[in-house]
């Protein structure tokens, strides 16, 4: 059993929460992910590592409710257990694998879009701690729901906001935060590592191969074990087919076939929307929503 | 109970229109008497052949002479002499080609039924409590054993039974390996039988430490280093399933058979109390004829669909065993033999919508000796389907054998391992099974772990 020790509301449906976990504290690197089990029942979650510490033996992760199990999820309280924390899985981040005389030639920029702020700021830190400056946008619809801003200011050397509708930092998306520093300010990164929903990911590529800088994106396909068994994760990357928990979960953005990803994404959607239905309405929902056999 | 010496004695099953609709055990096996009735058919030769044919050797007259008599606690000591998991092999050994294979009753007439004999005995002993017999003294060193599977359980179950200290490190959440993510429950029951054989090994003094990826969490030098291990076994099992490359091949629809079975087996998808979903679906097509592939058909039969098996030989290269073969055709699935995909086609949505096959016809022996199949131009047809299970094996998982220095793999990426004691490149490191072999049998993986345990034995007696 993994004792959850806090839980922190960030925004957004979005929560935090610390797990004693120390075997997986230990050998954690930045860019790799766990996957969490609540019970008996439950599914096994893949969710994006944010902080761990090997002394406390502790993981934090991060995690968005997007449906009945995320949601069960957020009911568990600081003293409750989860059943099963695996981890860490996939490769650590190709950054942090480098030679440091190699990193230290690099000017690299952190795109992070919503709840995938969690996963770049183990990785900034990374980098702060292993003396290198780096800059960070965070990129989100509106002021409210930005996640980790105090967090990630101590990491970053530059931390710039974008929100679409104006209310916080940069109006724009995160692609137009880029535009407006590499074209406007004249910045020159040497890599953009983008962390966020797909589409973001996604449109943050198209941006970079025009720019010419190249891109590290972090995938989060459906996955069952998280050690290579059963391939559900798995995703076009060029002419060749990976498995993003073994071979990523970074991978060249370039290269990515996003609308694949995103289709095979989607592949349960409507599986998980009755079964968020069913845990909304429990035994008065009668059907009639068109996704009911 | 009559018994006609030549002809064996009949196994219950669940009738094939019955079962097809439930995820129950299909063979009821044997009740007392016709255990006893079948026990009495064995020849107890002197120089026993079927012996021989055990991967794991068993005393197989041995453990019949005891049924024949009504001593079933006996029979079930003599077996657990050799084989920590009897219920398991007992229904799913490929005995036809191992004991009963050299079995010399069969000569002449039927030979007798070794399997269900062993299963009867297995499943008798648990229902009346016995457990295996504990090991009397100590030997004060320990071994970590990765993998939960057929080849863990058993290195770690003798090693117990001598005295080792046993910890296996499994990397999903439940023990049991393929016996629990990739056997079906119709074929073999989880709660009853697999569940009930970890427990014996664990009544040995095993430890079994779930939710740890060896090569991730911890390392195979760290588990010899800092964690104290003085040997360590790698039964980490098959690896990455394989995909055909073919178009199409990533549509929402098309799932790897191991992908399949996990969500039904382990995640118990087809109970609707459990969260994690499958997409059952209506007509599914399963690529390949092992013995997965029959899993996989039968698995989404049970589910409600139409199912074809598509595999691109003849029925006699089938690689499954021929009951699985016969019950998945009992139960109504379709056999599209000499046929081999070559595109899927998907909706707008990014759906499975139909699979292109083509027809093949036999032409000389390959490399194997099996005829290999040769495609026949112009005959390509489309299946209409909704759902493809890709089961065409697996190729090894690189987790452990890229963060272990000094340890050999060969040209298909597997451990290399010395067949007889399982000792690898790494001293002190040993593997067996799957790991090592590729996809292969459970008992094969029984006998790599049985060897292994008395080579890692005799390399700690040193």
């Amino acid at each position: 059993m993994f004792k959850i020790l806090k839980k922190e509301y960030l925004a957004n449906n979005i929560w935090l929460m610390d797990i004693e976990a120390p075997r997986v504290a230990k050998s954690c690197k930045p860019g790799q992910f766990v996957i969490v089990k609540m019970d008996e029942k439950g599914e096994r979650i893949p969710l994006t590592v944010c902080d761990y510490d090997a002394t406390k033996g502790t993981v934090t992760i991060v995690f968005q409710i997007v449906g009945a199990s995320t949601k069960r999820m957020a009911e568990y309280e600081p003293g409750q257990s989860f059943m099963d924390f695996v981890g860490p899985l996939g490769c650590a981040s190709e950054l942090t694998e480098m030679p440091e005389e190699e990193l230290k030639k690099e000017s690299i920029l952190f795109v992070c879009g919503g709840v995938g702020t969690a996963p770049v700021y183990p990785q900034a830190k990374w980098m702060k701690e292993h003396g290198i400056d780096v800059d960070v946008i965070i990129g989100a619809r509106t002021k409210d729901i930005i996640i980790l801003e105090k967090e990630m200011e101590k990491v970053a050397a530059n931390l710039y906001i974008a929100t679409d509708d104006g209310s916080y930092g940069f109006k724009g998306n995160g692609c137009d935060q880029i535009n407006e520093l590499v074209k406007n300010q004249g910045k020159k990164y040497t890599r953009v590592v983008a962390i966020g929903p797909m589409v973001m990911m996604k449109f943050v590529s198209l941006l970079t191969k025009e720019l010419g800088i190249p891109a590290i994106v972090s995938m989060n396909p459906i996955m069952v074990d998280g050690t290579g068994m059963c391939g559900a994760c798995r995703l076009q990357v060029g002419d060749e087919i990976k498995f993003a928990c073994v071979d990523g979960p970074e991978f060249d953005g370039h290269l990515v076939d996003f609308d694949q990803a995103m289709r095979r994404q989607g592949m349960y959607k409507t599986e998980e929307g009755r079964a968020m239905l069913r845990l909304e309405e429990g035994d008065t929902h009668s059907g009639g929503c068109g996704n009911c056999n | 109970m009559e018994t006609d010496v030549l002809k064996r004695v009949p196994v219950r099953e669940q009738e094939p229109k019955v079962r097809a609709a439930n995820f129950e055990e299909v063979c009821l096996g044997y009740n007392k008497e016709e255990a006893m009735a079948e026990a009495s058919r064995c020849l107890k030769c002197k120089n026993p052949q079927c012996v021989k044919g055990c991967p794991v050797n068993i005393d197989i007259p041995a453990f019949i002479k005891e049924v024949e008599e009504g001593s079933f606690d006996e029979a079930f000591h003599v077996i657990n002499k050799y084989s920590a998991l009897p219920a398991v092999c007992g229904r799913v050994c490929p005995q036809e080609s191992q004991c009963e294979a050299k079995c010399i009753r069969g000569i002449k007439g039927d030979a007798v039924s070794i399997g269900k004999l062993e299963r009867f005995v297995a499943d008798t002993a648990r229902e009346n409590g016995i457990k295996p017999v504990k090991a009397e003294t100590k030997k004060g060193k320990s071994v970590a054993v990765i993998g939960s599977g057929p080849a863990g359980l058993t290195c770690a179950g003798d090693l117990a039974k001598l005295g080792y200290d046993v910890t296996i490190f499994e990397a999903l959440h439940k023990a049991g390996g393929v016996l629990s993510y990739g056997i079906p429950e119709f074929r073999l029951p989880k709660s009853t039988v697999v569940d009930s054989e970890i427990e014996n090994v664990k009544s040995l003094g095993v430890k079994i430490e779930t939710n740890v990826v060896i090569g991730k969490a911890v390392t195979i030098d760290e588990l010899l280093g800092e964690e104290g291990f003085d040997a360590v076994f790698i039964g980490s099992g098959a690896g990455l399933p394989r995909f055909m490359g073919i178009p199409g091949e990533n549509a929402n629809g098309v799932f790897s058979a191991n992908e399949y079975l996990t969500r039904s087996n382990l995640m118990k998808a087809f109970d609707d109390s459990y969260d994690t979903p499958v997409c059952a679906g209506k007509k599914v097509a399963v690529v390949g004829g092992g013995n997965v592939a029959m899993d996989a058909a039968r698995t989404a039969l049970r589910l409600g669909a139409d199912v074809h098996i598509v595999y691109r030989r003849s029925e006699a290269e089938l690689p499954a065993r021929v009951e699985e073969v016969h019950h998945a055709k009992e139960e109504g699935i379709i056999f599209d033999l000499l046929t081999n995909p070559v595109e899927i086609f998907e909706d707008e949505q990014g759906n499975v919508k139909g699979m292109k096959c083509i027809r093949m016809e036999l032409g000389e022996p390959d490399s194997s000796g099996r005829r290999s199949p040769v495609e026949i131009p112009g005959s390509e047809f489309v299946l209409d389907v909704d759902t493809v299970i890709m089961s065409l094996g697996t190729s090894p998982n690189p987790l452990i054998s890229s963060t272990t220095e000094g340890l050999e793999i060969n040209r298909r990426k597997c451990i290399v391992a010395e067949e007889s004691d399982g000792s690898t490149s790494k001293a002190a490191v040993y593997a067996g099974g799957d790991a090592v072999t590729g996809a292969a049998t459970v008992i094969l993986a029984m006998g790599a772990g049985k060897a292994a345990a008395k080579g890692i034995d005799e390399f700690l007696s040193k």
